[in-house]
């Protein structure tokens, strides 16, 4: 099995805190893996490490190895601002820049160089459309984006993060705070996406993990569980607190 | 025996609305005092014409020249040195015990009588720099003094942009300094500019600290390296040496008035800024 993400024996901490004990894991390529837990189980956290957001953390610090493509991102041969470009996040929260729906779109491309303006609109609709948007926005892409539906946002979020075309995406909880019809139109769009890319996708919802993921992995209290075929999760996982979980026993 | 809930809100609401009022009122009364004994000695020979006779008549032109050059010269200088520097201490360091002494001393730095920059300028950019008495040592001498307030206030509005456009702007492949320079400081921009406005006040309004250093010569200036006199400068010598209440009152108007046309334009053009954005 090809590998895109190699985690070994990964632990974070924030300050004293520990988040995650000592993961070890491999996420294939073109394929959706789904991590599921209670809140407070390290699936944010995990996230976060894999794009290096948790920098930003004064007090952040992690143990093991992440390796993408056979590389340690926590490496000297890893700039984390190319790395990010890689691997790109949607946050739980849709959180579109205070500026124009365009200008959110390009802002990505534009740290990379790119300045053609043709090419850029080609980008903007190419993303736009991948994410079920353009139809909705193609005739005001100069409306200030705080002015889209929280639904819309986020699907703004998730284009602005096809267009920087990385290989892995990051999906925190996108559609926790979203009504069900923007959130099978999140769902549509990343069945159509996983052809094309790697994609990690953080519920709180395991019917949606049931759904989407071709992959499932548990977290409790910062360790993995399990992780497995999504058909063999659900129905017959091999660990009790696993069962206990997607059946909606406990968390 | 408590009372009931609507009394005590129409209480607290009534004592707030008093209070804002009486505010309005005692500043509307300074502004209108001064307007109504000022506005009659305004006419153009008052705006663009020299003084004359020590100012006991003639215009104003030279000083209102003066005072839009000093403040221009303090900001310049403040607003790139106080915006970086509260950049850095925001963005690029940590929270540390040096952060917080420069902090502290910005803070102490604020409540310094002007008297005290103006001495320290008399004699750092005057005599031992030798720029003499000039708009030059004058707008430097301001730019330190208003230097700690741009910081400061730079620094609450940087802190108040949410983090999360941080994170988002990172997780797009931004560097710090394209996250700052694009996302935190346009966002923060409101709070700068209230910051360089209250310079911009403080530098035009400023008359101990611009004595001392730009000098108080009536002649119009011919650069940044000749002596010169503010309005506010010329107000306090036309009152004090009772020279002529009417110009002084004239200098106040006009004072009064270039301050809110600076204010009303610079919140002009911020708020088309943020309207543009969402």
């Amino acid at each position: 099995m090809p590998v895109k993400f190699s985690i070994q024996r990964l632990s974070t901490y924030y300050g004293s805190v520990q988040a995650l004990r000592s993961l070890s894991m491999d996420v294939a390529p073109n394929r959706i893996l789904g991590i599921i837990g209670p809140a407070g189980s390290g699936k944010t956290s995990f996230l976060r490490t894999l794009n290096r957001l948790n920098d930003l953390l004064p007090d952040f610090r992690a143990e093991g190895r992440v390796l993408l493509d056979g590389v340690d991102i926590n490496g000297p041969d890893t700039d984390p601002v190319l790395l990010r470009r890689r691997v790109g996040m949607v946050f739980a929260m849709p959180v579109p820049l205070p500026m124009s729906i365009y200008e959110n779109l390009v802002y990505g491309p534009k740290l990379t160089g790119i300045r053609d303006y043709q090419r850029l609109g080609e980008i903007v609709e190419k993303s736009l459309r991948a994410a079920f948007l353009w139809d909705e926005v193609k005739d005001r892409l100069n409306l200030p984006a705080l002015r889209l539906s929280g639904g819309q946002q986020q699907r703004l979020c998730l284009a602005r993060t096809l267009a920087l075309s990385p290989e892995v995406i990051l999906l925190d909880e996108p559609s926790s705070g979203l009504d069900p019809i923007s959130t099978a139109r999140i769902e549509e769009a990343l069945a159509e996406l996983k052809s094309a890319y790697t994609i990690i996708l953080v519920t709180n919802n395991t019917k949606q993990a049931s759904r989407v993921a071709d992959e499932t992995a548990f977290f409790l209290m910062g360790e993995l569980i399990e992780i497995g075929p999504t058909e063999k999760i659900f129905t017959a996982p091999k660990d009790r607190r696993t069962e206990d979980y997607v059946t909606g026993r406990f968390g | 025996m408590r009372l009931p809930p609507r009394l005590t809100q129409a209480f607290v609401v009534s004592l707030l609305g008093l209070a804002t009022a009486a505010t309005l009122v005692i500043l509307v009364f300074v502004i209108v005092f001064i307007l109504r004994k000022g506005l009659p000695a305004i006419d153009s020979e008052f705006l663009f014409t020299k003084p004359q006779d020590m100012g006991r008549a003639g215009g104003i032109l030279p000083t209102l020249v003066a005072s839009v050059i000093l403040p221009l010269i303090a900001v310049a200088i403040a607003a790139p040195l106080g915006i970086s520097t509260a950049v850095y201490l925001t963005e690029y360091t940590r929270e540390s015990r040096v952060t917080r002494m420069i902090r502290f001393g910005a803070d102490c730095l604020a409540g310094i009588p002007s008297i005290l920059f103006g001495l320290f300028g008399f004699i750092f950019f005057v005599t031992i720099l030798r720029m003499g008495w000039s708009l030059l040592s004058g707008g430097l001498t301001l730019a330190l003094m208003i230097l700690p307030t741009i910081i400061r206030t730079t620094e609450e509005a940087i802190r108040a942009v949410p983090n999360a456009y941080r994170e988002v702007s990172t997780s797009l492949g931004a560097t710090r300094f394209r996250t700052t320079a694009k996302v935190v400081l346009p966002n923060a921009l409101p709070g700068i500019v209230t910051g360089i406005m209250l310079g911009v006040g403080r530098s035009i309004g400023e008359t101990a600290a611009v004595i001392f250093t730009a000098g108080s010569s009536l002649r119009m200036p011919a650069s940044i390296f000749d002596s010169s006199r503010t309005m506010s400068v010329h107000f306090y010598i036309l009152a004090r040496e009772g020279l002529s209440s009417e110009m002084a009152y004239g200098t106040a108007a006009v004072l009064i008035l270039s301050v809110l046309a600076v204010n009303l334009v610079a919140y002009g053009l911020m708020n088309r800024f943020i309207r543009r954005r969402s």
